[in-house]
C-alpha cells in the first residue's frame, strides 16, 4: 500500500519536474539551431552544442531591433537591484520607526503606507506615467525603477518580524547605552538576517521579471531591459530568428533562476512566514 | 503589537518614515487623484480642452458591450488560471511532503520556475505551441487539428491561460508545501488510529487545515493573473485575436497607451483600483482572523 503510493509520488514529482523543465530544454536546443531549420518546424529535444555561437552572437551583437544584450542585462541587473535595495531600505527604516518609536501621526503614517499594500503598478499605469512626466522622469533610469520601489508589503514584513522581538533584548541594549541607530546596526539588523535574505530574492525576481512598467516609461533602446528585449524580438511582421530569441530567453533566466535556488532556503521560508 | 520598550523622541521617527511616505504619496496617491480627476474628464476632439463630465465616462465604460465583454473574459481567465495552478501546485505539494528518496531535488526542480518572467514564459510557450514552428503546435497541425492560435480565439486564450499558469504553479506549491508541513503530526497520527485513510483522511482531516492557506492563495493567483499577465498575454496575442484575449489591464493599456483615450482608461484605472482594494479589504479580513487563532 504504502510502496505503491510512493511510486505514484514519484511517477506525479517526475512529471510535474519535465513539465516546467522541457520548455526550457527546448528553448535551449532551438537556440543552437538554424533559424531556418526552426521556421521549417525542424525542432529537436538533442541540442547541436558545435553550434552554441548564437549566445555569443546575441550577447555581444543583440538581435534586429534590440541593443546587445550584455547591456539589456546590465539595465536589468540595475533595475533589479536598485528596486531590491531601496524596497528594503525605505520599509525598513519606516517599520523601524513605526515599531520602535512613539511620534505624532504614527498611525496615520502607517495606514497610509498600509493602503498601498496591494495595488500593483499595473493598475496606475497611466495616472503614474502623467505623474511622472510632471517630474520629468520620463525614459530616465530613475524612472524605471523609483516608481515599484514604493509598496507596504516589504514595511508589513519588517514590521511583522520587529514586533516579535523581546523586550528584553531592546532593554538590554539600552542599559548598554546603544541609541536607537545603534541598536538598528547592531542588533535589529543581524537578527533580521534571514528575512532581508528572502525579502532580496523575492524583490529581485519581481524587479527583474517587470514588464508593462518599462515598456510604457521607457522607450529608448538604452534603456530596454532584456524582458522587453525578448518581446521586441518577436515582433509579428517582421520574419523572427528564433535561435536568437531562445538563446535571448534562455540568458534572460539565468540570473533569477540563480538567485532563487542559490539562496532558496531562506527564501522559501520568508515567503511563507510573511505571506508575500 | 504594542511596545513597552521603545525609544524617546519623534523627530528621528520621522525622519525614518520619510522616504518611505514621500514615495508613497508621491507615486500612488498623488497618481489616484490625477486618475480620479481624469476619469471625470474629457478631452475635446482637437486636444484643446478639457471638460468636466461628471460620471459619464464611467457611465460609457459599464454601457460598452466591449468593456463587459472584458470584465467576463478577466473572470473567466483568472479563474481557469487560479484552478489549474492552484490544483496542479496542491498535487505536487501532496506528493512532494511524503517521505521519498531524492524529495530535496524534486523541491528544487518545482520551485526554480518562480523566476521565470511572465513575458519569457510566453516565448516558452510559443516555442511549444506555435502551429508553423512549436513543438505540439505543429504535431497538433499535421494531425488534422485546425490548430492556429493567431486566427481562433478560443485556442488563443488556452494559450495564455497554459502559459499564465505554468509559470504560477511554483508559488503555490511553496505555499501548500509549508500549510502541508505546518500540520501537527499527531493530528494525522490520530486520524490514522481512527481508521481514516487515503482521499477520505485527506478530505476530512488535512483538507480543512489547510484551508487558510488556499484562502489566501486563492486571491494572490487572482491577483496574479488579473495584473501580472500583461506580459505574456502581450507576448503572445497583444489580446487578440478579436480581442479574444483581451483583459482588463491589456485593455486599459490599449485604451490608454495605444488609442490615447485618457478619460476611459482613467476611468478603467479606477475600476480596477476598486477592485484591488475590495480583494486587500478581503485578505486582510481572513488575516486578521487567522492571527487571531
Amino acid at each position: 500500500m504504502r510502496r505503491s503510493q510512493n511510486w505514484l509520488a514519484h511517477t506525479v514529482l517526475i512529471l510535474g519536474a519535465l513539465l516546467f523543465a522541457l520548455p526550457i530544454w527546448l528553448a535551449f536546443c532551438a537556440a543552437t539551431l538554424d533559424p531556418a531549420a526552426i521556421d521549417r518546424g525542424e525542432l529537436s529535444l538533442i541540442p547541436r552544442l558545435d553550434h552554441l555561437g548564437s549566445f555569443w552572437d546575441v550577447l555581444v551583437h543583440g538581435g534586429p531591433g534590440v541593443p546587445p544584450v550584455w547591456r539589456m542585462l546590465l539595465v536589468s541587473f540595475g533595475m533589479a537591484l536598485a528596486i531590491a535595495v531601496g524596497k528594503i531600505a525605505i520599509s525598513l527604516l519606516s517599520a523601524f520607526a513605526v515599531v520602535f518609536f512613539r511620534f505624532p501621526l504614527r498611525r496615520t503614517a502607517f495606514w497610509t503606507i498600509f493602503v498601498t499594500l496591494m495595488l500593483p503598478v499595473e493598475v496606475r499605469i497611466i495616472p503614474t506615467y502623467a505623474v511622472m512626466g510632471d517630474l520629468h522622469m520620463i525614459d530616465t533610469f530613475p524612472g524605471l525603477a523609483v516608481p515599484l520601489i514604493a509598496s507596504a508589503t516589504a514595511t508589513l514584513l519588517f514590521r511583522q518580524t520587529f514586533a516579535a522581538i523581546p523586550d528584553e533584548l531592546v532593554e538590554a541594549a539600552r542599559m548598554d547605552g546603544a541609541g536607537p541607530l545603534r541598536f538598528l546596526k547592531d542588533i535589529l539588523i543581524p537578527v533580521s538576517a534571514a528575512n532581508l535574505a528572502a525579502l532580496f530574492v523575492i524583490l529581485f525576481v519581481y524587479g527583474w521579471n517587470q514588464y508593462l512598467w518599462p515598456l510604457v516609461v521607457a522607450t529608448s533602446p538604452s534603456l530596454d531591459t532584456i524582458v522587453i528585449g525578448i518581446v521586441k524580438m518577436i515582433g509579428i511582421d517582421t520574419s523572427t530568428e528564433w535561435n536568437k530569441v531562445m538563446a535571448t530567453a534562455v540568458i534572460a533566466l539565468i540570473p533569477p533562476v540563480v538567485v532563487v535556488l542559490s539562496m532558496q532556503r531562506w527564501f522559501v521560508r520568508g515567503l511563507t512566514e510573511g505571506e508575500k | 503589537m504594542e511596545r513597552r520598550t521603545i525609544f524617546a523622541g519623534w523627530k528621528l521617527p520621522l525622519l525614518l518614515v520619510a522616504p518611505q511616505l514621500v514615495l508613497t504619496i508621491v507615486f500612488f496617491y498623488w497618481p489616484a487623484l490625477v486618475g480620479g480627476w481624469e476619469s471625470l474628464t474629457r478631452t475635446d476632439a482637437f486636444g484643446v480642452h478639457v471638460l468636466f463630465v461628471g460620471l459619464a465616462n464611467f457611465h460609457d465604460l459599464f454601457a460598452d458591450p466591449r468593456y463587459r465583454a472584458a470584465i467576463l473574459r478577466t473572470v473567466e481567465f483568472c479563474a481557469a488560471v487560479t484552478a489549474l495552478s492552484l490544483g496542479l501546485g496542491l498535487i505536487l505539494a501532496v506528493a512532494a511532503d511524503r517521505e521519498l528518496r531524492g524529495r530535496d531535488l524534486y523541491r528544487v526542480l518545482m520551485i526554480w520556475p518562480y523566476a521565470v518572467a511572465p513575458a519569457v514564459s510566453a516565448v516558452l510557450w510559443i516555442l511549444l505551441l506555435n502551429p508553423q514552428i512549436g513543438f505540439i503546435g505543429r504535431f497538433l497541425a499535421s494531425h488534422g487539428v485546425n490548430w492556429d492560435y493567431a486566427l481562433n480565439g478560443n485556442q488563443a486564450m488556452l494559450m495564455v491561460i497554459l502559459a499564465s499558469a505554468w509559470k504560477q504553479v511554483s508559488y503555490n506549491f511553496i505555499f501548500v508545501l509549508a500549510g502541508l508541513q505546518s500540520i501537527p503530526k499527531a493530528v494525522i497520527e490520530a486520524a490514522r488510529m481512527d481508521g481514516a485513510r487515503g482521499w477520505y483522511r485527506f478530505r476530512t482531516v488535512v483538507l480543512p487545515l489547510l484551508s487558510p492557506t488556499l484562502f489566501f492563495l486563492i486571491i494572490v493567483d487572482l491577483v496574479y493573473a488579473a495584473f501580472d499577465t500583461f506580459g505574456t498575454i502581450w507576448a503572445m496575442t497583444q489580446g487578440g485575436p478579436a480581442m479574444a484575449t483581451e483583459t482588463l489591464v491589456v485593455k486599459v493599456y490599449n485604451d490608454g497607451v495605444v488609442n490615447l483615450d485618457l478619460g476611459s482608461s482613467s476611468a478603467q484605472s479606477v475600476v480596477l483600483m476598486v477592485g484591488v482594494v475590495a480583494l486587500t479589504a478581503l485578505q486582510f479580513r481572513f488575516i486578521g482572523r487567522r492571527s487571531g487563532t
